[in-house]
């Protein structure tokens, strides 16, 4: 048996699955106030009619850290982040204690300053004076060279509780977004290990002893104890939830496009032969940029409750909300009231949905139901607008090969895939207006915790090999050896599967679906100077795609 | 939060696939340490700034601008015609107003190409800012373009292909043809009879720092920019003028580099030659891109950069300061040296000899070109390569007066076919391309 568990904003989302179906599925309204709660009342639901015993695997998908950020209630945390020549630091500031300092590493990771060991003792005092307790330490090409991260952490130490350090964030390169994802990490460190610990003890109270999973932003997996170096991974994990939830009624070897239409917003993501398709550094929303690796996901001011006006005789559906529909007593026209004069939704007060529509009509010179056709159309209309200009862009993105730009992967999707509230409503229509298979994923409502509850582990390790330095390192696993002149390229892919299986089973994996491996980019370049060859650059990542841990999928998607 | 003060378009191609060969300059790894430095610095999340996918040129861009012989698909490979793409499609965004200005970040460079093109020449195939420059004023319709290449070398395929041009202002600043390839770009050369003046060749003498770079920029390219007034400012942004380049014998800096584009505001800057892939590049590029973007540079300097031992001295800016007013001097007589070339409707014949040491290949040309007040003046070039072909190629101007244009077709008309592998028309004003063989 395995229990999944989705906390969204307004809603928990608990399934019990087992290898013949949903046993149980569970929705509690989320307190918002008290996550903790919801945690548990979400599970003593789930196991009311089941032997805990039984639970061979937990995984629970929350948006708690993401909250934190919304409401900013993270503990202050000081950052030391040392730049070299470039872009001054200052523009990348998290807060009143960030400092930078002297010392500097360049894009080959050699030394070309120092740290001055000085500077950084004076700046530990004064944090430690003004009551910090957890430090991001973050360098300027850390990636190729950590020495400085760990240096000024030996600094540290004594002085905090936790020091966190940019080169375990990531393999990808981009300075700014590294000091903001150390910063989040550090920044909601404590209040995870508390949440997760909490939820740990009561699990085990109720007589579950296999260890929790948490859902990552990339759709995968990992232990508790692994989120614990690199907690803001479980960042806006709630749109990944939802798409791996898709995965079972995706066509194998198309594309399809997944889109899952809440109240608010519909958020809009891709699959290629069942895998989603990822975020090429790190989640991207909005003026938020970080290096965590998540799923590609976008999401749009458009949803079941939008706003619905009238401007210059013409319809604008969102972005805002200003309440539910009015059939649930809502102050204002939406989507959701068309969906009801039209005879598609049953529930709700008709009366109430008719005297919404009927303020568009009359500004349409239209009639009600007219109208109400006309706004549910227009709902299609932009949200796949939207879909498509997506596309146009995921297809427009830059290349760096003549063999990139010329192969270059094309999506082009064969099925849509809709899940939330109103995805029922909306299939038909859909399908009728684009001519594009659709479907209301089956069980949309708890897709999001089905998609929890069966996503296996996912991890990634970024490799560079310099012969001219007679070292590979894969700094982010704190792994660096010596290589002779004649490294070659086996050796490279052999090193980085190790490392991959070897963090995978760290993480948790069921070492049954570890065979998912992808080698995501391999280069090799010729370092040449003054017309003499002097060695070889390698670069390498691999990584275990995002998917379903094996023998559930063909239970679920017969399950419709 | 990081925000530039206007939007700034950029195009990154490294190739990371595509050498010369392996040990060349000119090869796979030359992009790599710009790749990572732009990377973590986070150029591409600078709000602000937007990264554009290369383009691809077509033959007919590419027969805009040059006679390849024997043809398009045999002068270049996939690279060339990515690189050229590259730049057009910065043109494009440039153009369409999505954005201020733009740099393209492309591999193989393209200055060394003439309009007749047998092979490579410098590293350079087709003239990938020329291309640009052609495919501009046939979609755009703008009338007078500005090129200034900054690279080390002199920009002498871009300077042959706008040599009759009064309408494109060419000015190259580079190391004195007599220290360095391709030998050429003296104070002289100022453009055909019809557009004399509208070539500018500046050679600086080895050893020229940011202090000599920019006190021509100042007293030179500016003023004449300003007399000029070009609908666009096109930068051939060739690197290798760095301390550190292994290839010339420069001292320019990163800082000055930045501070090169603050003062020139290209509109479109097109990456060109620059070889220091590790201890110039990564800078040069940052600082240059900070700039197009109107964001503070002042923190991009080379970790062994040493102001002191990059000094000139009091006797080279003297020779510079000599140079630039003996340029200025001929700007301005520009308007007396047209009219001194010849006699309208007279044509002029010129002989010349090409060498492409990339390919190997020793061209000799025979070029005529039609007197003319009102246009550029239309010209056939004829041109013979060993190993290779026999051609001639006619060219009328975008611009031509009606006289011009029948010369042309006078000259088309009557070539020998005998004579000739093919013989090219190339029909500015109708965008037209014809080849007889
Ligand atoms: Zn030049
Ligand atoms: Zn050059
Ligand atoms: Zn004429």
């Amino acid at each position: 048996m395995i229990l999944g568990l989705d906390v969204g904003g307004t809603h928990t989302d608990a399934v019990l699955l087992s290898s013949s179906g949903i046993q149980e599925r569970v929705k509690v309204p989320t307190d918002p106030d008290d996550l903790f709660k919801s945690v548990l009342s979400g599970f003593s639901a789930l196991l009311k009619h089941t032997d805990p015993e039984q639970v061979r695997r937990v995984v629970i998908s929350t948006t708690l850290t993401t909250n934190a950020i919304v409401q900013k209630t993270m503990a202050p945390v000081g950052m030391i982040v040392s730049a070299g020549p470039g872009i001054d630091p200052e523009h990348f500031r998290t807060g009143r204690h960030y400092y930078a300092v002297g010392g500097s590493i360049n894009h080959r990771g050699r030394e070309k300053a120092p740290v001055n060991e000085m500077e950084i003792q004076d700046i530990a005092r004064v944090m430690q004076k003004a009551g910090i307790e957890y430090v991001g330490v973050v360098s300027k090409f850390c990636v190729r060279n950590p020495s400085h991260e760990i240096l000024i952490k030996r600094i540290l130490n004594k002085y905090f509780k936790k020091v966190f350090l940019g080169h375990h964030v990531s393999g990808n390169l981009n300075f700014p977004r590294r000091i903001a994802t150390t910063h989040l990490n550090a920044s909601v460190f404590s209040l995870h290990k508390n949440f997760f610990q909490a939820v740990e003890k009561s699990l085990e109270e109720m007589g579950i002893t296999v260890p929790i999973q948490i859902l990552k932003a990339d759709g995968g997996t990992m232990t508790l104890s692994a989120s614990m170096i690199f907690p803001a991974q479980t960042v806006l994990s709630g749109p990944a939830a939802s798409i791996m939830g898709a995965i079972p009624h995706a066509p194998a070897g198309q594309d399809a496009i997944v889109l899952d239409i809440g109240g608010t917003t519909t958020d809009i993501a891709f699959l290629v032969d069942k895998t989603p398709l990822l975020e090429p550094v790190g989640i991207r929303r909005g003026q938020y940029k970080s290096l965590i690796r998540s799923l590609r996901t976008d999401s749009k001011g458009i949803g079941g409750d939008s706003a619905l006006r009238v401007n210059d005789g013409k319809l604008t559906i969102g972005p805002d909300r200003l309440g539910p529909a009015m059939a649930f007593g809502g102050p204002g026209p939406t989507p959701t009231d068309a969906l009801v004069v039209l005879g598609l939704m049953d529930e709700g007060d008709k009366d109430k949905a008719r005297e919404g529509i009927r303020q568009i009509a009359a500004q349409l010179s239209m009639d009600d139901r007219e109208a109400a056709d006309h706004i549910f159309r227009s709902c299609c209309n932009i949200i796949l607008k939207k879909t498509f200009e997506m596309i146009d862009r995921l297809n427009s993105k830059p290349v760096y090969t003549v063999h990139d730009f010329l192969e270059g992967y094309k999506l082009s999707p064969a099925k849509i895939l809709l899940l939330g509230g109103p995805a029922r409503f909306f299939a038909e229509k859909i399908e009728d207006m684009y001519k594009i298979d659709t479907l209301a994923v089956p069980e949309s409502s708890v897709a999001n915790a089905i998609g929890a509850a069966l996503a296996r582990t996912t991890c990634e390790v970024s490799l560079n090999a310099d012969t001219e330095q007679g070292i590979v390192t894969a700094h982010e696993e704190d792994f660096a050896e010596p290589i002779s002149k004649t490294f070659s390229e086996d050796e490279l892919v052999e090193t980085a599967y190790t490392l991959l299986k070897e963090k995978a089973e760290n993480a948790g994996a069921d070492p049954d679906n570890i065979d998912e491996v992808e080698v995501v980019e391999f280069q090799e370049f010729n370092i040449v100077r003054n017309f003499s060859p002097r060695g070889k650059i390698f670069r390498t990542k691999m990584q275990l795609k995002p998917g379903l841990i094996k023998g559930y999928e063909s239970v679920l998607s017969t399950n419709g | 939060m990081l925000k530039s003060s206007h939007k700034t378009g950029l195009v990154f191609f490294p190739a990371f696939d595509w050498a010369i060969d392996p040990t060349h300059p000119e090869r796979e790894e030359r992009l790599l340490y710009t790749q990572d430095q732009v990377t973590e610095e986070g150029i591409f999340d600078i709000q602000g700034i937007v990264e554009y996918k290369p383009d691809l040129v077509t033959p007919e861009d590419i027969q805009r601008t040059h006679f390849c012989v024997p043809d398009e698909r045999t002068v270049t490979t996939e690279s060339h015609l990515i690189s050229a793409g590259g730049a057009k499609a910065i043109a494009n965004a440039v153009m369409n107003k999505e954005v201020k200005n733009g740099f393209a970040l492309v591999r193989p460079p393209g200055h060394h190409s003439m309009r007749v093109s047998h092979g490579g020449r410098g590293f350079c195939h087709i003239n990938i800012e020329a291309v640009m420059v052609e495919y501009i004023r046939s979609k755009f319709g703008l009338k007078r373009i500005a090129v200034v290449d900054t690279d080390c070398h002199h920009g002498d395929g871009t300077n042959d292909i706008f040599w009759h041009d009064p309408d494109v202002l060419f000015i190259s600043l580079h190391q004195d043809g007599r220290t360095m390839y391709p030998g050429t770009g003296f104070p002289g050369e100022l453009g055909g009879p019809n557009a004399k003046g509208s070539n500018l060749n500046i050679p600086l003498p080895p050893g020229t720092s940011t202090e000599g770079y920019l006190y021509v920029i100042k007293n030179c390219v500016l003023p004449v920019l300003e007399e000029f007034k070009p609908d666009i400012i096109v930068n051939s942004a060739g690197q290798d003028n760095h301390y550190t380049d292994p290839l010339t014998n420069m001292n320019f800096s990163a800082q000055g580099y930045a501070q090169l584009t603050s003062m020139l505001k290209p509109d479109i800057a097109v990456l060109e030659g620059g070889y220091s892939i590790e201890g110039a590049l990564p800078y040069v590029n940052l600082g240059i891109i900070l700039a197009m973007a109107g964001l503070d540079y002042s923190g991009v300097i080379e970790p062994d950069y040493n102001p002191d031992r990059l000094k000139q001295s009091v006797s080279l800016t003297d020779k510079i300061k000599k140079t630039t007013d003996q340029i200025m001097g001929y700007w301005n007589q520009r308007d007396q040296m047209r009219e001194a070339a010849g006699t309208p409707g007279d044509i002029l014949i010129r002989h010349r000899e090409v060498f492409y040491d990339t390919d190997n290949i020793f061209e000799r040309q025979k070029e005529k070109i039609r007197i003319c007040r009102d246009c550029g003046g239309s010209f056939e070039v004829d041109s013979k390569a060993t190993p290779g072909h026999h051609i001639l190629g006619v060219h009328i101007p975008i611009n031509a007066c009606d006289a011009c244009k029948e010369k042309a077709y006078e000259f088309y008309d009557k070539a020998d076919k005998t004579k000739y592998h093919k013989i090219y028309l190339q029909d500015r004003p109708k965008d037209y391309y014809e080849v007889k063989q």
